[in-house]
């Protein structure tokens, strides 16, 4: 009986502590069946990437509102990589406030989206199930 | 690039690969053909860990004292895995894993490795893959791997035949003694842990247990350890009385007849599963499934007759 779920990491880099977003994003897409795994404020790249390592996640969302994603963005892209993690193994998407001359930059780096304010959930489950649906076979 | 081989996932993980360690996971919880290939591999290579099952009411502070017993157990140099189960959702199927918001500082650690698991619809209080798991860390070579449970209630018992030692974590007001006597979860402990000892209670629910302790006609009497596992209080003790249930078992006779009797628990599990899953391959597309509950709910025959009907063919 292989069931293959969906992995999730929603994550909050950096010292902003508002995570309603993150926790509402975290809660739709166990909603839509996914196994969610939500590390809590406060993390650093290094953590992060740590903890898609230790659970073998599918898919990461990263939460912010501080402005500090173009700093710290790509040091958890660095860090992912740093353990063999690389941008197309993983779906990594980000939420929160990023202004728009920010995105192409950091699609550039790895990141296949960017949720603003007033994405609809069902957006993102579409968008992540979609990803699953062509993800490559992990062994054989 | 193509995907790895299991064989080579399983060639990195004894060499101490831990991507690979975590790609064999998945392949374990999912209960994949790949996953049982990489079981049979590893089985052999797995038996040295001290394994340690922690259960508990939900809310009686698992995830908190899981990570205060990894930072004294890493004082102590000991490496660890760490298994954390939470529920899967009975509706959508779904799980979020909140048991790493207790763990953070652990995460800077590379020599212990923190795994989530959702219970997959699996009542007992463990995930169905969850041995399997166990096995990947002890043969990846952690000293210790900690199992905690899903809150358990009072009849969550799985976890006493995959784990070496038992913890069951008990709070203040959680009952009158009479609860302490009742058959189940209190049975099962190696060790009881009296935690959130800060709070008011914590001593007469401790004398209480040890009362009831006294009574017991078992040989070895369960030690009562009081935690406040926020703070790190009695965690040094904890391990104590760990180490020292290690010890028990490894110079007497029990460790092997408490695994030879947890060896037969895991084939009979895993073989009641294979037939169920022959029988519904057999007979969930030809409709004798669907036509036997029909009769049972029409008070045709009874159910347990409609069993024998379903395996007798």
């Amino acid at each position: 009986m292989a069931d293959d779920k969906i992995r999730v990491l929603i994550a909050k880099p950096g010292l902003d502590g508002h995570d309603r977003g993150a926790k509402v994003v975290a809660r739709a897409l166990r909603d839509a069946g996914m196994e969610v795994i939500y590390t809590g404020i406060r993390q650093t790249p290094e953590m992060i990437a740590e903890a898609a390592l230790q659970e073998d996640v599918d898919v990461i969302g990263l939460s912010i509102l501080s402005g500090a994603h173009m700093e710290l963005f790509p040091r958890v892209v660095k860090a992912l990589r740093d353990r063999e993690i690389k941008p197309d193994e993983v779906l990594l998407f980000a939420g929160g406030i990023i202004p728009d001359a920010d995105i192409e930059p950091l699609k550039g780096t790895g990141f296949q989206a960017i949720f603003g304010p007033g994405t609809s959930t069902e957006d993102i489950i579409a968008f992540v199930r979609d990803w699953a649906a062509k993800r490559p076979a992990r062994a054989t | 690039m193509p995907p790895p081989t299991v064989e080579e996932l399983v060639d990195g993980l004894l060499a101490g690969n831990r991507r690979a360690l975590s790609r064999l996971l998945t392949l374990i919880e999912n209960d994949s053909p790949e996953g049982r290939r990489a079981l049979r591999l590893l089985y052999p290579k797995s038996g040295r860990a001290h394994t340690i099952g922690l259960t508990g009411s939900a809310g009686a502070g698992k995830s908190t004292l899981s990570g205060a017993i990894a930072r004294e157990m890493r004082r102590r140099g000991r490496t660890l895995g760490i298994v954390a189960i939470d529920p899967t959702s009975p509706f959508s199927q779904g799980a979020l894993l909140g048991d790493r918001i207790r763990m953070q500082d652990l995460t800077s650690d590379a020599e212990v490795f923190v795994r989530s698991m959702a219970t997959r619809g699996n009542l007992g209080g463990l995930a169905p893959s969850t041995a399997g798991v166990v096995t990947a860390l002890d043969a990846f070579g952690k000293d210790v791997v900690l199992v905690e449970t899903v809150g358990a209630g009072q009849d969550e018992v799985e976890v006493a035949a995959m784990a070496d030692t038992t913890v069951v974590v008990l709070t203040p007001g959680f009952g009158d003694d009479v609860q302490a006597m009742k058959a189940g979860i209190m049975e099962i402990a190696d060790i009881l842990v009296v935690n959130k000892c800060d709070l008011p209670n914590a001593d007469l629910i401790a004398r209480q247990l040890s009362a009831m302790m006294d009574a017991s006609p078992l040989a070895r009497k369960t030690p009562i350890v009081k935690t406040a596992g926020a703070h790190g209080e009695g965690v040094g003790e904890l391990l104590d009385a760990l180490e020292e249930h290690r010890a028990y078992i490894a110079t007497t006779n029990v460790r092997e007849s408490h695994r030879l009797a947890q060896a037969r628990h895991q084939v009979l599990t895993l073989a009641r599963q294979r037939l169920i899953d022959r029988l519904v391959a057999q007979h969930g597309g030809d409709g004798r499934i669907d036509a036997l509950a029909e009769q049972v709910a029409r008070r045709e025959i009874d159910p347990h007759s409609a069993a024998d009907l379903l395996i007798g063919e």
